[in-house]
């Protein structure tokens, strides 16, 4: 028995919304992906697998789709709108990302489905909200990022470099708030029996996951700037990022912030021979003998905290030119600091941590007869185990057992 | 209007971003959050407490522009849990809630005498959720986190950046956001779990594997064709090389720091941006179809970049946009927030009422449902602000047993 077992997610196949239905199947949802007769377009994203394009074998639709079945339907058509109302009856949750009158216009929409399956709970995901005309224009990840503000808060000092974007993010945090959403409403259907219409804002969904730009506005009426590899910033602050002995780079993060990490990093530098080449070294010493926390605000105006905490950079700087990045990270760990190493995705996804945690999932491909590793849970329920139930659907691989349960009905 | 969560109460430790925003989807939707903070250090391990932005010149634990962003619509006690009377309390607190939350380091809630086991002798069904960078299983479950660390671990700075820089990496603790949405649905699939077979449980959330799934195929690209990200070239965060798209990028505008957005997702946005910026170099043999324009980026985008420059941001949003090719000016706080009428529109920045700091504006929710949506009159909690409303209503004390109660320093 996993957390969703016995629910039933009818999820119109659109790219922005397909992570949104992973997380819903792998928690064990009965996710049914209806697609159109020429497929959902990433079936022929790269990367392929062994670089070989084809059919069934994109990685991009492997990852974001498996423990789903797949069913072709033909919405255009009336027999393939009988199908889909058919199956609309069986299922608890629909989720979309349609151009927002499609489905109205098809009578497809919630008021048409609402009589059929009662409670139903219809999450319907659009760029800028059901109600919004401006959710009419093209759109993909980058745009709405930009529009919403993460690019204006990420990329470099030097503001002559462009802002950047996290790839696929945008979409991500769009899926976050479906599938959160959908979770509200199971939780008070599961209460009240009542289910619900859910217009769910791509672009409102990044608004509100930009941390300090938009706090700082609202509240202060300030802009923030970006900032290589830290914090955007309405004041510049000082540099985070550090380039290591062996060239990559690691994330000083929070300095040492009170009396026992000043002792703990004073100890590793001296335990390196490195405290005599630190003249900042007698800084460390104070901010290991003070009393009580420090004020963090003052940092900047009082001039003894602002060299204490001056001197825990510093010698963060001078530790990292001496070591690899990864031994810097561990080290620092080890005196309670809270430092990260820049991994690339892989180098995290093979970090022992990771591994130990039994992050990498070995997953079936009858088919291709290979075993592929792909990524774990984001979480660990002790009691409803996250898995994936099967590899990503081959295109209409479900019609038979699907449409022959709802014809038995 | 009822709350989709109304049914649900959350004895709460979050704090910070991470924790805190995932308690503050609950509240949205009506769960009875109730935050635990220690008096004696007047709440300060959740550092947003006291740091800005502030709304005047007032300063101090109640006056953190961030914390009320993060925590409004919740309950706040004060417990000094070094006192037996305080751990009585909470022991009954937790008999009447339906979860416990927190994202401390590792340990802290354990040594505090309330580990997991002793959560379930309490309130047997409880879910517990915690949330820490490294989960509390693990070689680096000791070690310490916050957003920044957790995306570099994670690989989510790395990727993000340009060729030839270092990681440019996220302006944001954006795995702070992230980390707290996964901890709301972990909170909420364990409730629906429980809901169907009256099993509470507890969830490790590490954000460090949450941030990790979050690089889509690169890893299985790693795991099946062995292609690494760090190699030349790469990372290139606004190409886009799943699905290609070409030109795809952030290009420079006139104006201060502004910048669009363009992404041309196939031949017929191509026909459609050619036509708008109707120069000789979009007849180029090299740009002449799809993979040739992808394999010519640099000189495709230097070519755009030079189109883009001496026009305004919005004008050549609204040019490409009318040809319908995807584009977007980069938005700046002021706006997104006040001057797009989108957002405006959507409900998304309400204003709370905060018992210090007055009416504020916060970050709402991007979404509204039909039947039960979601509301954020109150503002964050002040230090210990409903001490006296949950224990009397809530725990049975009377108003003069606790006032005993802060005269002890249990509260």
């Amino acid at each position: 028995m996993t957390a969703l077992t016995g629910v039933r997610v009818v999820e119109l196949s659109q790219v922005p919304i397909a992570w949104a239905g992973k997380l819903l199947a792998d928690m064990g949802a009965d996710v049914i992906l209806v697609e159109p007769s020429g497929g959902d377009p990433s079936r022929g994203y790269p990367p392929f697998v062994d670089d070989e394009p084809g059919d069934d074998r994109s990685l991009y639709w492997w990852h974001y789709n498996t423990s789903k079945r797949s069913v072709v339907m033909d919405l255009e058509d009336e027999a393939g709108r009988e199908q889909f109302r058919s199956l609309i009856a069986t299922a608890d949750v629909l989720l979309e990302a349609e151009p927002r009158h499609r489905l109205a216009t098809l009578g497809l929409d919630y008021d048409d489905l609402a009589p059929i399956k009662p409670n139903l709970i219809h999450v319907a995901v659009t760029p800028y909200g059901r109600d919004d005309a401006k959710s009419d224009l093209p759109y993909t990840d980058l745009t709405v990022m930009a529009a919403s503000g993460p690019p204006w808060s990420c990329g470099y000092d030097d503001h002559s470099l462009p802002p950047v974007r996290g790839a696929l993010q945008g979409y991500h945090t769009a899926s976050h708030f479906a599938v959160m959403s959908t979770l509200t409403a199971l939780l008070h259907r599961g209460v009240s029996g009542v289910g619900q219409f859910i217009d769910v804002s791509m672009t409102a969904a990044s608004n509100v996951t930009t941390e300090a730009a938009s706090y700082t506005w609202l509240v202060a009426g300030r802009t923030v700037q970006r900032q290589t590899g830290r914090h955007a910033s309405t004041s510049p602050s000082s540099e985070t990022q550090q380039r290591c002995a062996d060239g990559r780079y690691a994330n000083t993060g929070v300095p040492p912030r009170n009396p026992a990490e000043f002792a703990a990093l004073l100890a590793w530098l001296k335990e390196l021979g490195l405290d005599t080449q630190l003249p900042e070294a007698v800084f460390l010493e104070l901010g290991a003998a003070w009393q009580g926390p420090f004020d963090l605000a003052q940092i900047g105006t009082d001039d003894e905290i602002t060299a204490i905490f001056g001197a825990g950079r510093e010698a963060l700087k001078l530790i990292a030119s001496t070591v690899s990045a990864q031994d810097f990270f561990l080290g620092c760990q080890r005196a309670g600091l809270a430092v990260g190493v820049v991994n690339a995705p892989e180098e995290a996804f093979e970090d022992a941590h990771i591994r130990a945690r039994g992050f990498h999932t070995p997953v079936h491909h009858e088919d291709l007869g290979r075993t592929i590793t792909y990524p774990g849970a984001p979480y660990a329920l002790q009691g409803s185990p996250w898995a994936i139930s099967r590899r990503a659907p081959k295109l209409g691989e479900h019609n038979p057992e699907v449409l022959g349960e709802l014809d038995q009905r | 209007m009822a709350g989709a969560l109304d049914s649900f109460r959350i004895c709460d430790f979050t704090g910070q971003l991470a924790g805190a925003g995932a308690t503050k989807w609950l509240a949205s939707f009506g769960a009875e959050v109730i935050r635990i903070e220690d008096p004696v250090r007047e709440g300060r391990w959740d550092i947003l407490r006291g740091t800005p932005p502030f709304v005047d010149d007032r300063r101090g634990v109640d006056m953190g522009g961030a914390f009320n962003n993060h925590n409004a619509g919740k309950f706040g006690i004060t417990l000094n849990l070094r006192k037996d009377k305080a751990k009585e309390i909470l022991t009954k607190l937790i008999e009447v809630s339906d979860v416990v939350s927190e994202n401390f380091a590792k340990g802290v809630l354990e040594r505090w005498g309330f580990g997991y086991e002793r959560l379930k002798e309490i309130k047997p069904d409880i879910v517990y959720v915690s949330n820490c960078g490294f989960g509390h299983v693990g070689p680096y479950s000791d070690f310490k986190t916050w957003g920044p660390i957790v995306q570099a671990v994670s690989g989510l700075t790395f990727t993000n950046g340009l060729p030839n820089h270092e990681p440019a990496g996220w302006g944001y603790s954006y795995m702070d956001h992230t980390g707290a949405y996964y901890m709301a649905m972990a909170i909420m699939l364990a409730l629906l779990h429980r809901q169907r077979t009256g099993e509470g449980q507890w969830v490790d959330l590490a954000c460090t594997e949450a941030a990790l799934t979050l690089h889509g195929p690169a890893l299985l690209d790693w795991t099946v064709n062995g292609r690494p990200t760090r190699r030349a070239g790469q990372p290139h965060a606004n190409r886009s090389a799943w699905p290609p798209m070409a030109p795809h990028g952030i290009y420079p505008c006139a104006g201060d720091d502004d910048w669009v957005a363009i992404a041309c997702r196939n031949q017929a946005d191509w026909d459609a941006l050619a036509a708008v910026v109707d120069e000789d170099w979009c007849s180029e043999e090299q740009f002449a179809d799809f993979d040739s324009r992808y394999a010519a980026q640099d000189a495709l985008d230097a070519h755009l970049s030079a189109w883009t420059a001496p026009r305004r941001k919005f004008e050549a949003e609204e040019a490409l946009r009318a040809a319908g090719v995807p584009a977007a000016a980069v938005m700046k706080p002021q706006e997104r927030i006040d001057l797009d009428a989108s957002t405006g529109n959507f409900g998304l920045w309400p204003t709370v009422r905060h018992a210090k700091m007055g009416a504020v504006r916060v970050d709402g929710q991007p979404v509204h449902f039909s039947e039960t949506d979601w509301q954020l009159p109150r503002g964050g909690p002040c230090l210990g602000e409903h001490n006296e409303a949950v224990l009397t209503r809530l725990l049975g004390f009377s108003a003069e047993e606790v006032a005993a109660l802060a005269d002890e320093g249990v509260i």
